[in-house]
């Protein structure tokens, strides 16, 4: 028999807010968190792109400096998401034997890694500083969260590009149905608004050009959609047993009730065009979690804004959901976060989570005209969901040909 | 120009103050980095570092060993500016 597996706590660090509340509110009141950026490496590199979605939060006022200090930035968001999630949830007295971590990032430490290499070839080898390895290797995220909160049952990374913070929530899923922990702290992080990865994106032609206006460049579902917005920042869900949530008196935000991973073996950087690998990612999730597609009120969709991947994703949301795909509110929150890569994931999760909550689907900012060839329920205002018992489905798709989705619905004893 | 005992003492707290938020006024030239200050063999490491670019000096690994107190480091940093 399946245990039941509950939300007890989130955070959230986003170009949106520093919290999961400030976070909510701006997503709701349908607000960019994209702008230009102001760096000088942004001149001096003439990079043709000038804009992304920076996190609003200041990790140097929130954790004191010696502790900062041993952080690449990505592990700082990442730390600061899950000290809210913690809080949020009671601060949980568990075992730290019993206490797990499923931790995701992207790309890892890059701020760190180049910085060193600058320091290299400028300074010599002498200069490069000791903490550089245990602050770029991916899974330096995990490690300071687990030494934070004592979490002794594991503290594992995983990486699956853009798919890696669903992928994260699955692993922990599972860890908790085998019984390996009894609360798991699980997320994602990324923190790659660099001028390489810019140049990176740019040069294959994955990221929006719209230099002239950023608040509107990241536009799922629309025409003239052009590609991704580079975002920063983390979001951390606290995961449980029911019977631990129980135990102790939790407040339930949701039920995690199902989800499921699965590869393409496509292309390295191009969805499978029909989207068979995502369409079977959803249907896995929504079978392990005893749930059918028939009763799937909320989409929180990948939809990067980029021309080809919003297209694939709608065909696989169609092999799924038939006659019922355009009467399904979907959201398509990165047209108001960009793209948090690795980040990206977790906080879409928090997203669905908050939707069922409040019965309402968040708004998809930024649709001028809608693309014929993604006939979606979308719109630029949130939508309600309804009275009803509420099963929401979570997408993320990562380079790789990586396929994660969760299924979150209402909590009922 | 060569910097004094007191000034290289001084830069010396404030880079370990950095490095590990201890006051620099408690970094005094009797305290042992490791049974007093506490400070960890890669922050030490990082120190050092540090020190090495800030006095223009090369602090060797074989010598890192041997700097128990902050006075040895001190008195180390004003003969290798010499």
């Amino acid at each position: 028999m399946a245990k039941k597996i509950v939300i007890t706590g989130i955070g959230a660090s986003t170009p949106l807010g520093g919290d999961v509340r400030s976070t909510w509110e701006a997503l709701l009141a349908g607000e960019s968190g994209t702008h230009a950026l102001t760096h000088p490496w942004i001149e001096e590199y003439s990079l043709p792109v000038t804009f992304a979605a920076e996190a609003k939060v200041r990790p140097e006022e929130i954790l004191a400096r010696p502790e900062a200090k041993r952080l690449d930035p990505s592990s700082q968001f990442a730390l600061i998401s899950a000290l809210e999630a913690w809080a949020d949830a009671g601060s949980p007295d568990v075992e730290p034997e019993r206490l797990g971590v499923d931790y995701a990032t992207g790309i890892g430490g890059l701020w760190t890694l180049l910085d060193a290499w600058d320091t290299l070839r400028e300074k010599g080898p002498r200069r490069v500083l000791p903490m550089t390895v245990p602050m770029l290797m991916p899974n330096a995220a995990a490690a300071a969260i687990s030494m934070k909160f004592h979490a002794r049952a594991f503290a594992r990374t995983v990486a699956s590009a853009c798919a890696s913070s669903v992928e994260s929530i699955a692993s922990a899923y599972e860890h908790l149905q085998i019984g390996a922990a009894d609360v798991v702290i699980a997320g994602g992080t990324e923190s790659a608004i660099h001028p390489i990865t810019l140049a990176a994106f740019s040069s294959m032609q994955a990221l929006s050009k719209r230099n002239d206006d950023p608040e509107h460049a990241s536009r799922p579902y629309s025409i003239d959609r052009d590609g991704f917005v580079m975002g920063e920042g983390a979001a951390t869900l606290i995961l449980e047993t029911e019977e631990h949530a129980l135990a102790r008196g939790a407040h339930i935000y949701a039920e995690l009730a199902g989800t499921s991973v699965t590869a393409d073996s496509y292309h390295i950087t191009a969805p499978d065009p029909e989207g068979w690998g995502a369409s079977r990612a959803m249907r896995q999730a929504l079978e392990q979690a005893g749930a059918t597609a028939e009763q799937v009120t909320h989409i929180n969709a990948h939809a990067t804004s980029t021309p080809v991947g919003d297209v694939a994703e709608y065909k696989a949301i169609l092999a799924v959901f038939g006659d019922r795909t355009g009467s399904i509110p979907v959201s398509a929150t990165k047209a108001s976060t960009g793209h948090l890569l690795g980040g990206t994931g977790a906080l879409e999760a928090i997203f669905t989570t908050l939707a069922i909550q409040d019965r309402l689907a968040p708004p998809t900012i930024n649709l001028t005209e809608k693309d014929p060839e993604t006939p979606l329920l979308v719109s630029s205002d949130a939508q309600p969901l309804g009275e009803g018992p509420q099963v929401a489905l979570c997408n993320s798709f990562g380079f790789g040909g990586h396929n994660a989705v969760a299924v979150i619905r209402d909590y009922a004893a | 120009m060569a910097l004094s005992k007191d000034e290289i003492l001084a830069g010396l707290a404030e880079l370990v103050n950095e490095e590990t938020g201890i006051a620099a006024e408690s970094v005094l030239l009797e305290k042992s980095f490791t049974d007093d200050l506490d400070i960890d063999s890669i922050s030490m490491m990082t120190i050092v570092v540090n020190a090495e670019e800030k006095f223009d000096v090369k602090i060797p690994d074989d010598v890192v060993t041997s700097l128990k107190t902050v006075g040895d480091a001190v008195n180390f940093i004003v003969a290798a500016q010499a």
